[in-house]
């Protein structure tokens, strides 16, 4: 049972990019398929339009996450057999990582700093971030694996995003019983969206 | 009489799970089974009463403004010693829970604890705090991976009732997850309502 569920370790050689892409994407959905970055997803899900601000904000800190990560535990925790620190470790550069995008964005692109800006405090919570850079040292990814799987991930979490924003707009429309309202309601609706995606397993 | 109330609140009035609505990624990632829901919901338990009490100790020294990052590396050390015990010591529910132990550090559940609860009161009722929310969470967990177990594949705690050929695999998979979480917390909804 356990195989069906946490599939996807699968040698690293034999993973082309394009496997990787899809697999992120579609095939082990980072929201719908392996429940990370839930808090977002039932959070800023309520307008198509904030959910691709989030879901872009996201996707430019998983990229560069991605690498600062990569490179400590290639060049750092390995080298120095420290492994163990990775989980302290990482939290902490991820979360300096996000102050320093918020800080450098704000003086390079103010307009981009409004568009992402009330995101990015969010981000250091998103287990996403932090679950994507664990498994892509568990998977043995090189460097530009690592990017990759990351931005699909991303990329992946965007458009769970998108779609369920979609779907949220309507239900604001609709009669839906009390005891359902609200959280109960998005859940359901959630399960509805995974099992649509379970459509593509088996594709990779 | 007191201290007895801030144990129970947690796992009622604000049971994290149902009423909080926090920690939502584990919650659905590791109750594929009854077995798997409770170990991890004993994981959490443990690293947030070992952080509750940190935290209420050392809430004096660390000046206000660094408070955070201080708080999570308390709390990252604490999932840290968990995540190696379980390694040397319960190697299978290590490998099924897989990535969800790390990942502990940023449930919200514990720091929301932290900054709501253990920097604010003494050692001993941040420990009782940390036992009812935790007691909490580990039953909510139990639950719903004791739900899906049985419906999914008609066992409970690995003991099976012999139909698991005629039981739909889904409650096990993604989908049953959300499902089943969303119709626990309509009951909920409906019980506490009445």
């Amino acid at each position: 049972m356990e195989e069906i569920i946490f599939s996807g370790n699968i040698p690293a050689e034999s993973i082309t990019y394009f496997a990787i892409i899809i697999g992120a994407i579609f095939v082990n959905n980072v929201v719908l398929a392996q429940f990370l970055g839930i808090c977002p997803f039932l959070g800023v899900s309520s307008k198509v339009e904030t959910s691709m601000g989030m879901g872009a904000a996201v996707t430019f800190v998983m990229a560069i996450a991605a690498v600062v990560a990569w490179l400590i535990q290639t060049y750092v925790l390995v080298p120095l057999d420290i492994v163990y620190m990775q989980t302290i470790v990482f939290i902490l550069v991820i979360a300096a990582l996000v102050q320093m995008v918020e800080i450098i964005l704000k003086k390079l692109s103010p307009s981009l700093y409004q568009a992402l800006g009330i995101f990015l405090p969010l981000i250091t919570t998103n287990c996403a971030v932090l679950g994507v850079a664990i498994l892509m040292i568990q998977k043995e990814f090189d460097l530009l694996q690592s990017v990759t799987f990351s931005v699909a991930t991303a990329v992946g979490f965007a458009l769970a995003l998108v779609l369920f924003a979609g779907i949220r707009e309507r239900l604001d429309f609709e009669d839906v019983p009390r005891a359902f309202r609200g959280i109960p309601i998005a859940l359901i609706t959630a399960g509805i969206l995974a099992m649509a995606f379970m459509g593509f397993s088996g594709l990779v | 009489m007191n201290k007895l109330k801030i144990v129970l609140s947690g796992i009622v009035k604000n049971n994290p799970t149902f009423v909080l609505v926090l920690g939502m990624c584990p919650t659905l990632g590791t109750t594929t089974s009854a077995e798997n829901g409770m170990g991890m919901g004993l994981a959490t338990m443990a690293v947030l009463i070992m952080s509750n009490l940190v935290i209420s100790l050392v809430k004096n020294i660390i000046p206000d403004k660094v408070r955070i990052p201080a708080f999570i590396v308390i709390i990252a050390s604490f999932v840290t010693i968990i995540e190696m015990l379980m390694k040397a010591y319960v190697p299978a529910l290590y490998a099924s829970l897989g990535v969800f132990i790390p990942l502990i550090v940023v449930n919200c559940i514990i720091l929301g604890r932290a900054e709501a609860f253990a920097s604010k009161n003494n050692a001993f009722d941040s420990v009782l705090d940390g036992i009812g929310i935790g007691l909490g969470f580990t039953l909510s967990l139990t639950v719903i991976g004791s739900v899906r177990e049985m419906l999914g594949n008609g066992s409970i705690f690995g003991w099976s009732f012999g139909i698991s050929d005629y039981t739909p695999l889904i409650f096990v998979l993604a989908p049953g997850a959300f499902l089943v979480l969303g119709y626990l917390m309509v009951l909920f909804n409906k019980l506490a309502k009445r």
